[in-house]
């Protein structure tokens, strides 16, 4: 087997991007989350919400660091394997990434370092000011990247000219088709998986008989914010699945491994699409409900990948399963915040040994889930960068041999391998450690001293 | 096109590149020297003078990656990939050296592991860029819109000669660096490791600046012919001026700002002379700042943003160094 560059660079890419989406999926939550904390102690003085927010500010410098150093990486993909896609969409993108850059990354450095070791150095206002600026930071970044993907998913607002992409309308670039839905989706996604960590955390730290106050705040807060979110999080998904059917109808039809055009279709649970025999084997099918789910009508018609050229349908197997795991893991998250409303009108909700085991066992599910979701929004999107214009296979770096690009993913690999289960296990013995006891000591006379670890507070 | 935003894009670029190699440098440098401290108290220090601000140096480095794929595309899409490995090197390096803030805190067992990987990694990630440097002074080979050469036609002994320069201009800025932040016996040892470094960087600029024109008879004509040579000769006789004037700055105890201001000039004068060898081309020998340019369109939308935003950025970033103000102790606890 010979070693394809367009291949190795797809994995590349694909390996980065998913470790790198693991860690905003948890800090862009949690930067909300200890912003609002930080809120509640500046108006009300409770040391509870300081202390609180102590201990989420340690695993968030963790988990943020991580999130910096695997960023950094990202936009250098571009143009180390993905230089055709660079020179022809730059016009378009860049300043996408760019304002990026200058409104989100630069507030985010500019305030975490005070936010992590300052508390002592500024007044309390700007220690607070600093929390809301790294927060709001982290949406900015959000914002952006989305409108980027967006874009890349549903184009507008450009021309093409030698295969070069000009901008014809700004405000078609950003608020690209698919971009709201996109964003309130994902922000969605976030803030229910930073959620979850939080809600397995507390449960943790209940039936460890550790900190149980501030777990029991932590815990209820949390489960009345997802008592919304997550249902809300359905609404949105079918909007943006909506959308989708709209303007990205071969996708569609590989999510839903559905091969002929049809009204009344039926929803596949299961099925292993076979793309050569351009059939599903051992498929099990509800009737009409695909039709009803995907259109939200009975009688209506469901694209179906043989509407398109062999050579224009995404490989379904992928973002058919993706998707799947993707709505599984909601499913389980809603049944999971159902049963705490329950526990919660019958006074139960922090004693219940099985509740709180199972919320603890779904930390991970949040994750899961968004991994899932950009599998399925990105290979769905295949074979394009830039759906229906420009080819995966024509976004490659043309120098590149496949030997090049394996040495530089076995590289990702092992760093990332050592990376990701170590800032894991950091993260794990801060929470074992429990909600420090200690609230303020006294500020010390003169020049404050040297950051001790960031989020301490002391 | 009512207006040309090149020459803008020009300088905002060039800025950014600067600021990166400023900021990220010292605390790069800072790293290289971590490898040298003494004892587990002078690393806990020499860590903690740049914990709150090495994540907004960084920064930079997205910043003017960025900005040159938003200002100047083609040149961004030919050379990143003519620099595949010694860009690989150094996300990994830089990778290691920014969990180690983190993780040498929180993973006392593995702590001699995570010295290294901060230690290490620093200097790799030092080499990595330095190794770009030469690469993109000594050109690449294109065709059309892409470069055609192999992914490690970039790794010569001229590119490897500019790694080791820049791991002793590094050391100098993080030296200078550490004589502003510390006192006592780790102050005295970073005048030590200024002066070594200096020597080093001084050695370098020589010999990088006589290589250069042997490499590329067309920056030797823009040095040497008349009268440019008559026009640039204040770049080596200031760099000449500053170099004596940082070997006291270094020298006198009382001076503890002045060995990284005058190390910032230095490095400033470098930079102007490696702008002047190759001003306009962008990809050297191959396309200049006009040809390499973004649409129009791009440019301006991009660039009434960044030049409203451009100030406010360096506003609150200088607010936060000046949160950090002042000497670093030693007697805060790790334990």
């Amino acid at each position: 087997m010979t070693l394809d560059p367009l291949v190795l660079s797809r994995l590349q890419f694909a390996w980065v991007v998913a470790w790198h989406i693991l860690l905003p999926a948890v800090t862009i939550g949690l930067a909300s989350y200890i912003a609002l904390l930080e809120g509640i102690y500046f108006a009300t003085g409770k040391e509870i919400y300081f202390r609180i927010s102590g201990f989420w500010t340690r695993i968030f410098a963790v988990c943020f660091g991580m999130g910096v150093v695997s960023g950094v990486v990202m936009p250098f993909q571009f143009g180390t394997n993905w230089s055709r896609f660079s020179d022809a969409t730059a016009n378009i993108i860049s300043p996408m990434l760019a304002y990026e850059g200058l409104t989100a990354f630069t507030l985010e450095a500019g305030f975490l370092g005070v936010l992590l070791f300052g508390r002592n150095l500024v007044p309390r206002w700007a220690h607070f000011a600093s929390a809301v600026l790294v927060a709001a930071g982290t949406l900015f970044s959000t914002f952006w990247i989305l409108v980027t993907n967006s874009w890349m998913q549903t184009p507008g607002g450009y021309r093409l000219v030698d295969g070069i992409f000009y901008p014809t309308s700004w405000m078609q670039i950003i608020f690209s088709a698919s971009f709201p839905y996109r964003f309130m989706h994902t922000v969605a996604a976030f803030y229910v998986t930073t959620g979850f960590v939080v809600m397995g955390v507390a449960a943790w730290l209940l039936r460890a008989r550790k900190s149980p106050d501030e777990a029991k705040r932590m815990l209820s807060a949390t489960l009345w914010l997802l008592t919304l979110l997550v249902p809300l999080q359905f609404f949105l998904g079918d909007l943006h699945g909506l959308n989708t059917l709209h303007h990205q109808p071969a996708k569609l039809a590989a999510i839903e491994a559905h091969w002929e055009r049809e009204a009344r279709a039926p929803i596949a649970l299961f099925a292993i699409p076979d793309q050569k025999a351009e059939t599903n084997h051992y498929a099990v099918e509800l009737p009409l409900l695909g039709s009803l789910i995907l259109t939200h009508d009975i009688n209506g018609v469901v694209p179906g990948l043989k509407d398109f050229p062999p050579g224009d349908r995404a490989p379904a197997i992928i973002p058919f399963f993706a998707f799947r795991i993707m709505v599984g893991a909601g499913l389980v998250m809603l049944a999971l915040v159902m049963a705490g409303l329950w526990l919660r009108l019958r006074g139960h909700l922090y004693d219940r040994g099985w509740f709180l085991r199972a919320l603890t066992w779904s930390t991970p599910l949040g994750f899961i889930a968004v991994v899932a979701g950009w599998t399925t929004t990105e290979v769905g999107r295949q074979p394009w960068t830039v759906y229906g214009v420009m080819r995966t296979a024509h976004s490659v770096t043309p120098s590149l041999t496949g030997s090049d690009v394996l040495i530089s993913l076995l590289g990702y690999m092992a760093v990332y391998g050592i990376m990701f289960p170590a800032g894991l296990w950091m993260v794990m013995r801060i929470v074992r450690a429990g909600v420090a006891k200690h609230s303020h000591e006294p500020v010390e006379a003169g020049r404050p001293a040297a950051p001790v670890k960031s989020g301490d507070g002391s | 096109m009512i207006f040309d935003f090149v020459p803008i894009w020009t300088l905002i670029l060039g800025l950014a590149v600067f600021f990166y190699v400023l900021l990220d440098g010292f605390d790069l440098g800072v790293g290289i020297l971590y490898n040298f401290a003494p004892t587990t108290a002078a690393r806990n220090l020499l860590m903690n003078s740049i914990a709150p601000i090495w994540d907004g140096n960084e920064t930079w480095l997205v910043l003017g990656g960025i900005g040159l794929l938003a200002a100047f595309p083609l040149a961004f899409a030919i050379i990143l990939p003519a620099i595949y490995f010694p860009i690989l090197v150094m996300l990994l390096a830089l990778i290691f050296r920014g969990v180690a803030f983190e993780f040498r805190f929180r993973d006392v067992e593995h702590r001699t592991f995570w010295d290294h990987a901060f230690g290490y990694g620093s200097a790799l990630a030092t080499f990595a860029q330095g190794v770009v440097l030469g690469a993109f002074i000594q050109g690449f080979q294109v065709e059309g819109r892409h470069f055609t050469g192999g992914s490690f036609d970039c790794i010569t002994p001229f590119s490897l000669f500019t790694g080791i320069a820049l791991l002793f201009g590094y050391s100098l800025l993080g030296a200078g660096w550490l004589i502003l932040k510390t006192e006592g016996e780790l102050q005295a040892q970073a005048r030590r490791h200024a002066r070594f470094c200096f020597l080093g960087t001084l050695a370098a600029v020589g010999i990088v600046s006589l290589w250069t024109p042997l490499v590329d008879s067309g920056i030797a004509h823009r040095w040497f012919s008349w009268p440019n040579i008559a026009l640039l000769s204040p770049v080596p006789v200031l760099t000449a001026l500053f170099g004596i004037l940082e070997w006291r700055a270094i020298a006198d105890r009382k001076s503890e700002l002045s060995p990284f201001l005058y190390a910032v000039l230095l490095f400033s004068l470098s930079y102007l002379g490696i702008a002047i060898s190759l001003f306009p081309m962008i990809v050297p020998h191959h396309y200049d700042l006009w040809q390499a340019a973004s649409s129009p369109d791009t440019q301006i939308f991009l660039g009434v943003g960044t030049l409203f935003l451009l100030p406010v950025i360096l506003v609150y970033t200088g607010w936060s160094y000046w949160v950090f103000r002042g000497k670093v102790r030693a007697d805060t606890g790790y334990h």
